[in-house]
């Protein structure tokens, strides 16, 4: 028999009260769970996937798609910038490195990005079986690809034209040979489908080079460049080279992805202030709830009073009473909330989007519980100031 | 025992209550009447400590209660002083036993199950430990409230009208039962009544005679 115990017993014997007042702050610290696990799995990723490319350099276009297809792998691509040109940017003395990327084709939904070993170095991905390609018409899956495809070493495929899930027509007559799979790694490659730039072109070729003729460098193209700056200099200079040109656009990481979270920024912050006001809301029903029981109760903390508890103890025992509740709708919120960016995650997964878990503690998590604790003083201090305040011997005469 | 000196006390600016002496030894039985409005429950509380009186003296088992903080004052009414309010007002969401339990917890005191135990077997209550206070019919409740009062061995035992919504039989009844659990712990025992039907039942009575 303590406080905690007796507040306890006064919550169960208003059962439908409760439920209602932890329903509601379970709803608000739910949805503030989310939206922080999801966020912050959300920067990371794109941090990852972002982290030491300068700048990338594709076709004309908006910057932002440009980052959004060449980094994350998510947009369509802007278009394709000559070989000879990109080759120009490669060699200047600005780049410390430049990455190809060739895009354009899928399979069942999964891009195809022709490249060279140095994306994979980039990403620090490794072969979990077989080997990188070699050759053109080799190719290496990404670890959900080969999860979801089932495709394994020696397999063998055709790559469909177009990027999107539905796929167009089929280049059946060249297909590509699986020589590796890549372990998971948690970055952008874990969803593609690798091979060399050359095995694209080839690709292509077969397809548009019905004509008969040799295609040489200067009809060539490549779809984007990831470039590392060789000095901070070159931030300066670079961007300005790159869109004198009027077929290439360059785009900043850093800046798109500070834009676009500012873009997304305003949806996490709105749904943030709707879990806030949830939030508050519950605090309203805790305060509603509390000062309700306070007046059928006023006997009972009277009767305490007599049996020797102080004015101290029965105001505690209110305040008690709001935080128990509002710790109670922190814990089960928290729990909801991971639940949700799981279910998320398994949607996004579905999609072929980024990886969302709901098993992830994040330490912030934790304040969770102290806003509520704070929402439950607050919403308990007047009933338990009130109840600090009663006149024992006037409430027993009133009966 | 106790001992009252001097006591007025004021409600709202209007006197209420006129006491000029009033001593009472260990383990007496007293009666408290006069009519209603005399002060007799206005009395009660000072005695135990939940009113301060507007003027006098008040000291109860040898302890001026002036002499005490608010907090120490209601430590020492949930030890020394048992309560019997004419409303009963068990603590509707705890058992019997958790309701017997609260006041040694309230008190200060250890939480003794065997004492509770006890205190209900001598009330023939012991079947009734586990039992929610909606359960209880008023004479059982009665006995419970009875049973609160009387759990820390209390110096000094208050009743506020006990009999008056009872009939004859349970009237008499009651009334038994407060003096032998007053006994079992020696405690001097004051009911506040203006019942015609206990009134011959005990010989130690003091008369309020209406507003002063």
């Amino acid at each position: 028999m303590n406080l905690a115990s007796v507040s306890l017993a006064y919550l169960r014997s208003r059962p439908l009260s409760t439920a209602l007042v932890i329903v509601l702050l379970a709803l608000g610290i739910g949805t503030i769970t989310l939206v922080m696990l999801v966020t912050a799995q959300l920067e990371d990723r794109m941090q990852r996937d972002a982290r030491g490319i300068d700048l990338v350099v594709g076709a004309k276009g908006s910057p932002l798609q440009i980052i959004l297809s060449a980094i994350y792998q998510l947009d369509v691509p802007t278009g394709n910038i000559p070989l000879t040109q990109a080759r120009e940017i490669a060699q200047h003395r600005a780049v410390k490195q430049a990455i190809p990327l060739a895009m354009g084709d899928s399979v069942r939904g999964w891009r195809i990005v022709g490249t060279r070993h140095d994306y994979l170095a980039h990403y620090g991905a490794q072969p979990a079986a077989g080997r990188l390609w070699e050759k053109p018409m080799e190719a290496v899956l990404g670890a959900e690809v080969a999860a979801a495809t089932g495709l394994t070493v020696g397999a063998t495929f055709a790559g469909a034209h177009g990027i999107s899930d539905a796929g167009g027509a089929e280049h059946g007559e060249t297909p590509y040979v699986v020589v590796g799979v890549l372990a998971r790694n948690g970055s952008v490659v874990d969803r593609l489908v690798l091979t060399a730039v050359e095995s694209v072109w080839a690709v292509h070729e077969e397809h548009h080079g019905a004509a008969g003729h040799e295609v040489d460098d200067s009809e060539r193209e490549l779809t984007a460049l990831l470039v590392r700056y060789a000095s901070p200099l070159a931030a300066a200079i670079l961007p300005r080279y790159v869109n004198a040109n009027s077929q290439m656009q360059a785009a900043s990481p850093a800046w798109e992805t500070a834009r676009l979270f500012s873009i997304v920024g305003v949806a996490t912050d709105v749904l943030r202030a709707f879990a806030l006001v949830l939030v508050l809301s519950a605090g309203l029903s805790v305060f509603v709830a509390l000062y309700h029981a306070l007046e059928e109760r006023r006997y009972d903390l009277a009767i305490m009073r007599t049996l020797g508890a102080s004015r101290g103890r029965v105001m505690t025992l209110m305040l008690f009473e709001a935080v128990l509740l509002a710790l109670a709708g922190a814990a089960i919120g928290i729990a909801a909330g991971h639940l949700a960016a799981e279910a998320v995650g398994h949607a996004l997964r579905a999609a072929r989007q980024v990886e969302i878990t709901g098993w992830l503690f994040l330490p912030e998590v934790l304040w969770l519980f102290a806003l509520a604790a704070g929402v439950g003083v607050l919403a308990g201090a007047l009933p338990a100031w009130r109840a600090y305040r009663t006149d024992i011997a006037r409430t027993l005469a009133q009966g | 025992m106790f001992a009252l000196n001097d006591i007025r006390h004021l409600y709202d600016g209007t006197a209420v209550l006129a006491v000029d002496r009033w001593e009472v030894a260990q383990g007496e039985h007293w009666l408290l009447v006069g009519p209603s409005g005399s002060g007799k429950t206005t009395l009660l509380h000072i005695l135990a400590g939940i009113l301060r009186p507007t003027e006098g003296r008040v000291s109860v088992a040898g302890q001026e209660l002036a002499a005490l903080s608010a907090h120490a004052l209601d430590l020492f009414r949930g030890r020394h002083v048992g309560i019997v309010l004419q409303k009963l007002h068990l603590i509707g969401s705890l058992t019997v036993m958790r309701n017997l339990l609260l006041a040694q917890y309230l008190a200060g005191l250890p939480q003794d199950r065997a004492r509770v135990r006890e205190v209900l077997d001598s009330l023939g209550m012991s079947d009734k430990a586990d039992t929610w206070p909606h359960e209880l019919s008023h004479g059982q409740a009665q006995r419970i409230a009875l049973a609160r009062a009387v759990v820390n061995r209390p110096q000094l035992l208050i009743a506020d009208e006990p009999t008056s919504n009872l009939d004859d039989m349970r009237a008499l009844q009651a009334l038994e039962l407060l003096e032998s659990q007053a006994r079992a712990c020696n405690a001097t025992l004051v009911i506040a009544t203006h019942d015609q039907r206990i009134r011959d039942r005990v010989s130690r009575q003091r008369v309020l005679g209406g507003a002063a």
